[in-house]
Parts: structure tokens; sequence; C-alpha cells
């Protein structure tokens, strides 16, 4: 049984790495559709879990959700196969790319629609960072609009190494929740 | 010893990224443009230009390009492995916590906080972006602003901030339209 398992794993995600483009959160309804409603390998309240697994663990989105798929299915091997199936499309996309790269950017026409397109890359991100914000500002934490102004200050305008800004947030966060679990005993 | 380095750089890269793709951004900038300098700025902005435009995630697009521009097919396998190795450790790790231990609030409560800082740090990164896309060299002189990508970029966000569009489809416009306004 998971002998089978192991090829149409990495043959799936082979298929929806290649033509997923936009990132983890569409990667995941891709793989919804293929593992919970066509082969029904895992159940839809399971995905769910698996999906919030994979946000929030470190890492890319799409090699979260496939170690956490590979491993439900078929353990280890079923891991490995799920990995080189969704990270094999980019490795060999963007080395082609590269190979390209320095003949593509020195010619003056591509060139051109780079820095056109930089713009509009700058714009995508912005585009993401202002819904994030709003998520942030609705949640009406004072600590923590505060929390994500120093950061910003710390990142953009101190060049803080990032590392320690995350680093320090996470001590915070544990801090933070250490205090709230006595303030609940008390 | 190159391919130690660029497997530890992108280890701290898919270690340190939480959240999803953008959250990588400031990470990888960090890694090539600050501290190891295998990049310029300008070089970076090209690379997650092509990272956004090309299917996979960001992080591990990254990790095959200055991999392979740095040192050779073998780069780009030491670089993408340092990106996923952290993730192979982790992810079972959490899984395990989370079936066991159902709910795991400390993890939970740890991210809720995690998340502002993250954004935060894209929102950096991203004014970085801009600052290369739009000024020529170091310069951030209103005087030397690119206004013909100003103008794209307030296009194109607010098309974006209305419409919902496939952001993929808006910038090869914004690609296709800054080549149009210099060839007339």
């Amino acid at each position: 049984m998971s002998g089978k398992k192991i090829p149409q794993l990495f043959f799936s995600m082979l298929y929806i790495s290649t033509f997923t483009f936009g990132g983890g959160f569409v990667i995941i309804t891709l793989m919804k559709q293929k593992f919970v409603d066509k082969l029904h390998w895992i159940d839809e309240q399971e995905m769910l879990d698996l999906a919030a697994l994979s946000q929030s663990s470190p890492g890319a989105i799409a090699v979260n959700a496939a170690i956490l798929v590979g491993w439900r299915t078929a353990g280890a091997a079923g891991i490995a196969a799920a990995v080189a199936g969704t990270i094999l499309p980019p490795l060999v996309i963007l080395s082609a790319i590269s190979f390209f790269y320095t003949s593509f950017t020195s010619n003056p026409y591509a060139a051109l629609a780079l820095k056109g397109m930089q713009a509009g890359v700058a714009a995508v991100i912005f585009d993401v960072v202002w819904s994030l914000v709003q998520h942030v500002w609705k949640e009406k934490s004072i600590t923590n609009i505060l929390l994500m102004a120093l950061a910003f200050i710390a990142a953009f305008f101190c060049n803080l190494n990032v590392i320690y800004i995350i680093l320090a947030t996470v001590s915070f966060g544990i801090l933070r929740e250490i205090f709230r679990r006595k303030k609940g005993e008390a | 010893m190159i391919y130690l380095q660029l497997f530890i750089s992108f280890f701290q890269v898919g270690l340190f990224s939480i959240g999803g793709g953008y959250a990588a951004l400031p990470l990888i900038r960090n890694q090539i443009v600050g501290q190891h300098s295998w990049m310029t700025m300008s070089e970076f902005t090209n690379l997650i230009t092509i990272a956004e435009m090309t299917p996979g995630p960001i992080a591990v697009n990254s990790a095959t390009f200055v991999g392979i521009r740095i040192a050779g097919i073998g780069g780009a396998f030491a670089a993408t492995l340092g990106c996923i190795f952290p993730c192979l450790i982790i992810v079972p790790f959490l899984a395990f916590l989370y079936y066991h231990y159902k709910g795991a609030s400390l993890i939970q409560s740890v991210l809720s906080g995690l998340r502002p800082a993250v954004v935060a740090l894209i929102a950096s990164a991203g004014l970085s972006i801009a600052q290369t896309a739009l000024f020529a060299e170091k310069d951030c002189n209103l005087q030397n602003i690119d206004w013909v990508g100003a103008v794209l970029l307030l296009t194109a966000l607010v098309i974006l901030r209305k419409r919902k569009s496939n952001p993929i489809l808006i910038m090869a416009l914004c690609g296709v339209s800054y080549l149009g306004i210099h060839l007339l």
C-alpha cells in the first residue's frame, strides 16, 4: 500500500510545486484538493491542523506542509519523497534562470523591464504589509502595536540584525506567557 | 569553505523565518547583502523580483539562485539543503508536541507575539526594496527619484488594494509599462 504511495507523493508534490505561483497559502489549498478531496489520504480536519502547524513552524510553508503530509501518509520515506518533489521544481527553474541572468540583465531592454518589475515587487510587498499591519491594528493590543513600531525602528533605522530582533521578541513572548500563567494561578 | 558558509547562512534563513514567504525576505537580505556581501542591494532586489515571478517558496528560490551564482550547482544544493534542514527537525518535533499535548498554548502565544515584529521586519525589507527600485545609487534624495517607477509603484499598489489582482500579472505589467514609457 505505502509502496505505491511514495512515488505518488513525489509526483503529486512535483506537479503542485511546479504550477504554484504565489506562495504558501496557495500551495496548501492545492494540497488539500489533492490529498483530501481526490486521494482521501488525509481527512479535512487533519489537513486544517497540518496547515496551521506548517504556518507556525519556521521555514517555507510549502516545505513544512510537504513534511507533514509526507509523514502522515508514509513516515520518513514519505517526508523524503514529498520534500524532494517540492524543492526540485524551484531548484531546476532558478538554476536555469541564473544561467541566463547575466546576459539577460546586460540587455538594455530587459534591464528596463526588470527595473519596472522592481517597482511592481515593491508594490506587492507593500500590499502584503498593509494587510498584515491592518490585522495587527485590529487586535487593539497596545503591546503588539508598540512591539511592531519598535521592531521597525530597530530594523530600518538602527540596522539591527534581524535575528536578534526575532530572538528578543520570542523571549518577550515566553516571559509574557509565564507572567500570564502566574497571574492566572494567583 | 564556501559550501559550508552557504549551508549555514540559509540554515539561519530557514530557522528564523516564521510566518511564510515574506518573513524570509529580511533574513535573506541580512545574510546575503549584510553579512556576506554576496550580492548588492540591487542584485538582491532583482533576485526577489525573480523569486516572486517563479513558482516555489521565496526562501528556496533564493537559496538556489544565490548558491549557484556563488558556487555553482553544488552551492545551490548546499544552500537549499541548509534552508530546509531546520524544517526537517523542527516540524516533526512541533507536530509531536501538537499531537501529544493538544493545543500547545505556549507555542501559540509566542507566535502571536512574534507576528507584529515579523510584520515590521517585512515592512523594513520592503522599504529597502522600494528605495533600490526608485533611487539610483544609495542617494535617497527626492531630486534623484525615478518618477516613472514611483508612479508605477503607486498605481500598482492602488490596483492591488482595490481589485485583489494577481500579483504576478501586476509585476509583469509594471515591467512592460516601464519599458514602453522609456522607449517612447
